[in-house]
């Protein structure tokens, strides 16, 4: 099981776009993986998920990853947030 | 799960309207509205005025009713303030006065000093206890998120849970196309509101109505469909558990036993379909929300059909006793 925090650095935070591209990402890893912000728990291969959070510039998320590719799936959800979703 | 505080401003914002409306306003001790509700119950403050503070639920919401104003009056014409003094030591949550009474000048300056919040309601003190006690058990009831998908197929509320792809969206939309109403899809927020029914809807307002069908991307279903094909909160009645086909699994093939999932303490019914390329998973939950309308009726199709097989077995038998083997009559 791996845990992180990451820190949201787009200006906009995750709307649409990004959330599809954090689904799509984790969507090709077999592990589970969650993100939880404030307390609500969210899967994060599910686009109405990410959107329905609402995390906004600077927010903090804690990543869970758990299954036979953790930490493959965990730096590549890691390395997403940190190139800021390839939008600035 | 962290929850948010509910707070005295959060009650006085609460849009409730007709026969739930709670018509508050705030008097006084406006700077105490961040004040935190934190038990759901109310407290009559007779005892704690008259100077008896053993047992002081001082982290209620304190109701002045007639009563307690008139004994207000009472400790102004005595000039006595040190009752309310000791009364406010305490930090409550707000005081409220029913049938639109004012409380006296000493309470609501000493309540501005201590920045308690001082409310007033025309309704009558019973009807306006009733109604707060409502809002209470909506907002402290215990809650949870879920994934899945919740839909309305005949009357029975059904959460459709899975993994992601397993065709759960994909399978409500063509419920919705049937004619069945979409509840919440991907994130569902469910809360137990009186200890054994679960009421489940969508989490977030904005996203709500809304699926996302991979292809089409997200689509809003009750500009599609239009507004019979939306619901907007649903008990959970009944759980269908979506998986990928698994040959070495035994999936029930009777349906006697009934398989239940605990939902914040609440035994829900849980069915686990087999997903397939070919098979009509829209008609089997069709045919699982009706079987299950026949349970809740007192019919279980599956148990009866057993008796009536062993029945018949019990005659067959008979039969051969009188008979034997000879066909003959």
């Amino acid at each position: 099981m791996i845990e992180k925090i990451l820190t949201v650095q787009n200006r906009a935070g995750i709307h649409a776009r990004p959330a599809a591209i954090i689904a799509q990402t984790s969507n090709k890893f077999e592990s589970e993986i969650t993100l939880t912000r404030d307390g609500a728990t969210v899967n994060a291969k599910s686009i109405m998920g990410v959107i329905a959070m609402g995390a906004g510039y600077n927010t903090q998320l804690t990543m869970q990853v758990i299954g036979p590719d953790e930490s493959e799936a965990a730096s590549v959800i890691e390395e997403l947030f940190n190139s800021k979703f390839e939008e600035e | 799960m962290a929850d948010k505080k509910f707070t005295v401003l959060d009650l006085l914002d609460l849009e409730l309207s007709g026969h739930d409306a709670l018509d508050l306003k705030c008097i006084a001790g406006r700077r105490g509205l961040p004040r935190a509700i934190t038990v759901p119950e109310l407290n009559r403050p007779g005892l704690a005025l008259s100077g008896f503070y053993e047992s002081f639920a001082s982290n209620r919401v304190q109701i002045f009713g007639r009563g307690e104003t008139a004994y207000l009056q009472k400790l102004h014409k005595e000039k006595n303030t040190d009752s309310i003094r000791n009364f406010f030591r305490s930090q409550m949550p707000c005081c409220i006065f029913t049938y639109n009474l004012e409380p006296t000048e000493d309470f609501r300056s000493i309540a501005e000093e201590s920045y308690c919040p001082l409310l007033q309601t025309s309704l009558t003190s019973t009807e306006f206890s009733n109604r707060i006690i409502r809002v209470f058990a909506n907002q402290f009831a215990p809650h949870q998120t879920l994934h899945g998908v919740l839909v309305e197929v005949y009357g029975i509320g059904i959460l459709l849970s899975g993994h992601s792809g397993v065709g759960k969206s994909e399978t409500a939309l063509e419920l919705v196309e049937r004619g069945h109403r979409l509840v919440a899809d991907d994130i569902i927020e469910i809360r137990c509101v009186n200890g054994n029914i679960i009421l489940g809807r969508g989490a977030n307002t904005v996203i709500s109505h809304h699926m996302e069908i991979r292809g089409l991307g997200i689509i809003n279903i009750s500009q599609l469909y239009g507004v019979g094909a939306i619901r907007d909160q649903k008990e959970v009645q009944l759980i269908v558990q979506l998986e990928d086909w698994n040959a070495s699994k035994a999936y029930d093939r009777l349906g006697t036993e009934s398989k239940y999932k605990e939902l914040l303490g609440v035994k829900v019914p849980v069915i686990e379909i087999p997903v397939r390329p070919g098979r009509n998973l829209p008609i089997i939950i069709e045919a699982a929300a009706m079987n299950e309308r026949l349970k809740n009726m007192g019919y279980n199709s599956a148990k009866d059909f057993n008796q009536n097989v062993l029945k018949w077995i019990e005659t067959g038998e008979a039969q051969t006793v009188y008979n034997g083997n000879d066909d003959s009559y």
